[in-house]
C-alpha cells in the first residue's frame, strides 16, 4: 500500500442522499489519516452544488477524485458524475466509464469493491439512504475482506431499499439513525469535531 | 460480482496473454482491468480463474471474445454535448485554413465519436479536406465502426446531443433507420482510414492537425499514459489541437509542456510550436 491511510470510509448513497451527507458532516470534518470517498448517485443535483455546499460545512478539502491521484487522509473525495470511481490496487484513483452497474455510474458497488479489495480491513462502507440495491454487493465484499459496514436504518432513511438491501447482503441486523451514525464514526476516530 | 481476480493473478495473465498474442496489458488501470476480467470469467460462464486462464492460453478464439470485454468502452455519439460545441468553436476556424487536413482518432471503439466528428465537418463543409484516421487495437472494434450500426433506442439520446453541439439540421440526416437499428450515411465514411493501432506498443505514422482520444488514458497507468501523450505531441502539427476526455487532463504528465490548455474549453489542449 503506498498511501499512509489508516482507514478509508467510502459512503453510498442515492436519493435522498445530499441531505443526508448534510446531516452527517455537519460541523465535522474528516482527521488527517483517514480518507472520506463518496458516491452519491447524481440525479437533478448539479455536482458543483453538491460540492460548494460541503465546503461550506466542512473545512476540510471536498474535491472530484481525478484518475491517478493517490487517496490521501483529510480529505472528502466525490465521484464525477458519469464516470465509476474506483480504487487501484496501489491506493490510486482510476476513473472508467464501462457499462453502468446497478443502472448507475457512478456505482457504489463498483467503488466499494475496488476499495475493499485495495484497503481491505482498513475500509469502512457507509451505506445511506436511496431507491435501489447498489451498494449492498459491495458492502459484504468489504466485510469479507475484513472492513466494516455500518448502514444507515431504513425507518430513517428517506429511501430505504438501500440501507435495506445491504442489511440483507451482509446480514447485518442493526441501522443507525444519522446523528448516532456520525457520533459513531466520531468514537471510532473517523470524523472530528470541527470548530 | 462473485469472483474476484488476485493481483498475482492478473499478472500471470496479462504476461501470457502478451506472450501468446502480443497484446501488451500489462500498463493498463489494474482496478479496471481486474474487474472487466471478472465481468469476463462470469459472462463467459467460467467456473473460476484457471479454467478461464487455460481456455484463453489454449483457444484463440476464445481469446478474441475475451478481448472484447478487455477492450470495449461502450460511449455514445456526442458524447459531453459541450465538447463538441467546443470543437466547433475552437478546433473548426483552425482546420479551415488548411487546404487538405488530417485528423487521428486514437481509440475508437466501436466508433460513435469517428461519426460524431464526421458530421460536424460534413456540416461544416470540410469532411471533402479532411483524412481521418481512426484507430484501435481490436479488428473486431474496426469492423463495427465501419458498418456503422447502432441502437435505435440511443438515436434519441444522440439526436439530442447533436442539438446542442449547435448542429444546424437533424441528426437524422445523417442516419437511415432499419430493423436493426440506425445506419450511418456511408458517404460520412469517404475520407475514413481505419487502422490498428495500439498506442501502448505502436508508434507515430502520420501528421495530423486535431489528434482525439477521450476516455482511453483513464484506462492506462502513467508511463503507459505519458507515452501515448508523446505519440500525440510527435503526430501534431504545430499549433495543432489535442482532444481529451472531460476528465483526462495533461496535469501530471511529461507532455504538459508541450501544451497549453484552450481557454473556456473542456479538456482540449493545443501544442506549443
Amino acid at each position: 500500500m503506498a498511501t499512509a491511510v489508516d482507514h478509508v470510509v467510502t459512503i453510498g448513497c442515492s436519493a435522498g442522499g445530499t441531505e443526508a451527507l448534510r446531516q452527517l458532516f455537519q460541523q465535522r470534518s474528516v482527521p488527517s489519516h483517514v480518507a472520506v470517498i463518496v458516491v452519491l448517485h447524481v440525479g437533478t443535483t448539479s455536482p458543483d452544488v453538491l460540492l460548494d455546499f460541503l465546503r461550506a460545512i466542512t473545512k476540510c478539502p471536498v474535491a472530484e477524485a481525478s484518475s491517478q491521484e493517490p487517496v490521501r487522509g483529510g480529505h472528502i473525495y466525490f465521484a464525477p458524475p458519469g464516470y465509476h470511481l474506483l480504487v487501484s490496487p496501489g491506493g490510486e484513483f482510476e476513473l472508467n466509464v464501462d457499462d453502468p452497474v446497478n443502472y448507475s455510474r457512478p456505482s457504489i458497488d463498483v467503488l466499494f469493491e475496488t476499495a475493499a479489495e485495495a484497503f481491505r480491513e482498513k475500509v469502512v462502507g457507509v451505506v445511506l439512504t436511496g431507491a435501489n440495491h447498489d451498494g449492498a454487493a459491495g458492502a459484504a465484499k468489504i466485510l469479507s475482506r475484513g472492513g466494516q459496514v455500518l448502514i444507515q436504518s431504513p425507518e430513517e432513511a428517506a429511501h430505504p431499499q438501500m440501507p435495506r438491501a445491504a442489511m440483507e447482503a451482509t446480514r447485518i441486523a442493526r441501522g443507525y439513525p444519522l446523528h448516532e451514525l456520525s457520533a459513531l464514526l466520531e468514537r471510532k476516530g473517523l470524523l472530528e469535531k470541527s470548530h | 460480482m462473485t469472483g474476484s481476480v488476485e493481483d498475482v493473478q492478473l499478472k500471470r495473465l496479462t504476461e501470457m496473454v502478451l506472450a501468446t498474442y502480443s497484446y501488451d496489458f500489462r500498463g493498463y488501470a489494474k482496478a479496471s482491468l481486474k474487474r472487466r476480467i471478472n465481468t469476463a470469467i462470469t459472462q463467459l460462464g467460467e467456473p473460476g480463474f484457471d479454467e478461464f486462464f487455460r481456455r484463453v492460453a489454449e483457444d484463440p478464439a476464445f481469446f478474441s471474445r475475451v478481448l472484447q470485454y478487455l477492450t470495449v468502452s461502450t460511449t455514445e455519439m456526442f458524447r459531453d454535448p459541450w465538447f463538441y460545441a467546443a470543437f466547433r468553436r475552437e478546433v473548426v476556424p483552425f482546420l479551415r485554413t488548411y487546404p487538405s487536413f488530417r485528423i487521428w482518432i486514437a481509440g475508437c471503439s466501436t466508433g460513435e465519436e469517428f461519426y460524431s466528428y464526421a458530421i460536424i465537418l460534413e456540416e461544416e463543409g470540410l469532411l471533402d479536406r479532411a483524412t481521418i484516421y481512426a484507430t484501435d487495437l481490436n479488428q473486431e472494434n474496426l469492423k463495427r465502426v465501419e458498418r456503422g450500426v447502432y441502437s435505435m433506442e440511443r438515436a434519441k439520446l444522440y439526436s439530442e446531443n447533436y442539438l446542442k453541439t449547435g448542429g444546424s439540421s437533424s441528426l437524422s440526416d445523417f442516419y437511415h433507420a432499419d430493423y436493426d437499428g440506425i445506419i450511418m450515411d456511408q458517404r460520412l465514411k469517404r475520407n475514413a482510414v481505419f487502422a490498428d493501432h495500439c498506442l501502448i506498443t505502436d508508434n507515430v505514422f502520420t501528421e495530423a492537425q486535431y489528434v482525439s482520444c477521450r476516455n482511453v488514458l483513464i484506462y492506462f497507468e502513467k508511463p503507459q499514459q505519458d507515452r501515448a501523450l508523446r505519440l500525440f505531441r510527435d503526430s501534431l502539427s504545430p499549433r495543432g489541437f489535442l482532444g481529451l476526455g472531460t476528465k483526462e487532463n495533461l496535469r501530471f504528465s511529461e507532455a504538459a509542456a508541450d501544451f497549453e490548455a484552450v481557454p473556456n474549453t473542456p479538456s482540449i489542449y493545443r501544442k506549443r510550436y
